[in-house]
């Protein structure tokens, strides 16, 4: 009750910071979300069409990717893009730039594995029309893409899940600086560790009402999508 | 192609998004320090001062004191403030930074649970209060996460003789809110550094039960990283920042921060080591 009255007046005082931390937290989510998108959705949709030996390690790998541990991939972005990494150079720890980086990793394994599997069984069932039609299987990939779409929505929506609700990647190559690389997550973290509970907990009604809010988006969008269609 | 075109625009329009975050025009600095000071809100007072003074904006990357000193050799950030002395100095031997001031203290205190299984409540000797903890076989919540907090508690459980192991003594490998938030979960004794307990809300039963033995005193210093070492260190804003701290006016305003009404940090920068 105290958390829920924490939220309400935290999103009725129009709080300037927390704006700001909402915004980075969408921003950076959204980012990665884009990336993993431009490069897992043809990526997942070759690996679905195509057969070549070790195909099957290949899928194997990026299921279990679905899996990787936030801190892990944080630790690998930041080992990275540490000054005494091979990025380093860069300067771009402790920055959104890595922030957007980690989550494109967390993300792309499940969209890249989603899209596989949606655009596999699409394939199945089409190919020999595809085929007949002329159309090489490469050539088939936006076809198929663009008729799987209500499909691959799923996987985009769970990797956008995945990124905006994951604290350990950003923790670690975000450095959680205050107006520069804090958001809903590390601040959730922040919060509880100064013992700010009912503040923590308002911070994650946020969070979840945001998420609440893209979905029913993207389940609005859709369905008037596919009303279109029919009509 | 209407999908690609589709993806293109998402990724056009998400890098609009995202670009006013990556914008980086003002000059700033990355300080590597402790949980501590962050999680005691000194930070939030203190850095407002300095970026209108001097323009230059100061990002702080909270760790405890092991990970911020490694933060700062792998040339991660262009400041160290920390807690542990003996490691700033090895810091500074080993050509990483370009020298050690003292600019503040607090103390460090042994809270405890209100019904004070070890019966130490009131006592001030650090050293004889754990033994009585491991007597009592009272449930003790250690940071384990080598901050500069954990290695002053591993430094008493030495003097005392003792090599703390069992059911009741609990390494957390977690920073001092988190350690707080267990310790009372769980009824335990834990140290921890002042600051962080008085910007602590969720004590539940935890008192403070130890508190003015003189080996408590927690020295905080700040080293600016060698540029010579780490030739793209901010150098020159470093050093602003480090003579700012030690300044009249940086110390002045260390001083003033308070938390219902108790002072969370004594400045006393003097000549460096």
């Amino acid at each position: 009750m105290e958390a829920l009255g924490a939220a309400v007046g935290l999103i009725l005082a129009g709080d300037g910071e927390l704006l700001s931390i909402v915004g980075l937290s969408l921003r950076v989510t959204l980012m990665a979300l884009a990336l993993a998108c431009a490069v897992g959705l043809p990526l997942g949709a070759l690996l679905g069409i195509s057969r070549f030996p070790g195909r099957g390690a290949v899928i194997v790998l990026v299921n279990a990717l679905m899996g990787l541990p936030p801190v892990v991939a944080g630790l690998l972005v930041y080992l990275l893009l540490s000054r005494s990494g091979p990025l380093g150079d860069l300067g771009l720890l402790f920055t959104p730039t890595a922030m957007v980086v980690a989550q494109t990793v967390l993300v792309l394994p499940i969209v890249t594995a989603v899209t596989r599997q949606v655009v596999e069984d699409l394939w199945a069932e089409y190919g020999e029309q595809l085929r007949s039609l002329g159309s090489g299987r490469v050539r088939a990939v936006p076809t198929l893409l663009w008729d799987a779409r209500y499909s691959l929505a799923t996987g985009v929506l769970a990797g956008f899940g995945r990124a905006s609700a994951e604290v350990g990647a950003v923790l670690i190559v975000g450095g959680n600086i205050a107006g520069h690389t804090r958001t809903m997550t590390t601040s959730i973290a922040l919060e509880t560790a100064k013992g700010n509970l009912a503040l923590a907990l308002g911070l994650g009604i946020i969070l979840l009402g945001l998420a609440l809010a893209i979905n029913g988006a993207a389940f609005a969008l859709s369905a008037a999508a596919r009303r279109a269609a029919a009509a | 192609m209407s999908l690609t075109r589709r993806v293109l625009l998402g990724l056009a329009v998400a890098a609009g998004l995202a670009a006013p975050a990556l914008a980086q025009d003002k000059p700033f600095i990355t300080v590597a320090s402790t949980t501590s000071t962050e999680a005691s809100g000194l930070f939030k007072h203190l850095l407002p001062d300095f970026t209108k003074k001097t323009g230059i904006e100061v990002r702080v990357v909270a760790q405890g004191t092991g990970q911020a000193i490694q933060t700062a050799k792998d040339g991660n950030a262009d400041v160290v403030l920390v807690h542990d002395k003996k490691a700033e100095e090895q810091f500074v031997a080993d050509g990483f930074g370009v020298r050690r001031f003292d600019v503040m203290y607090n103390d460090f205190i042994l809270v405890g649970p209100k019904s004070d299984p070890a019966k130490v409540k009131g006592t001030k000797d650090i050293v004889a209060a754990l033994k009585a903890v491991e007597a009592a076989k009272a449930p003790f919540a250690s940071r384990g996460d080598d901050s500069g907090t954990d290695r002053a508690e591993k430094r008493f459980w030495k003097e005392a003789g003792i090599a703390p192991k069992g059911d009741w003594y609990r390494e957390l490998g977690a920073g001092m809110g988190q350690t707080l938030n267990t310790a009372a979960g769980m009824n335990a004794y834990t140290l921890a550094d002042r600051g962080t307990w008085l910007g602590f809300s969720n004590r539940q039963d935890l008192v403070v039960a130890v508190e003015g033995d003189k080996k408590l005193f927690n020295q905080y210093g700040v080293i600016a990283v060698n540029p010579g070492r780490h030739p793209h260190v901010k150098a020159k804003q470093a050093q602003a920042f480090v003579d700012w701290l030690i300044s009249k006016d940086g110390q002045a305003t260390i001083a003033a921060y308070k938390i219902g009404g108790e002072q969370l940090f004594f400045p006393n920068a003097a000549a460096g080591s």
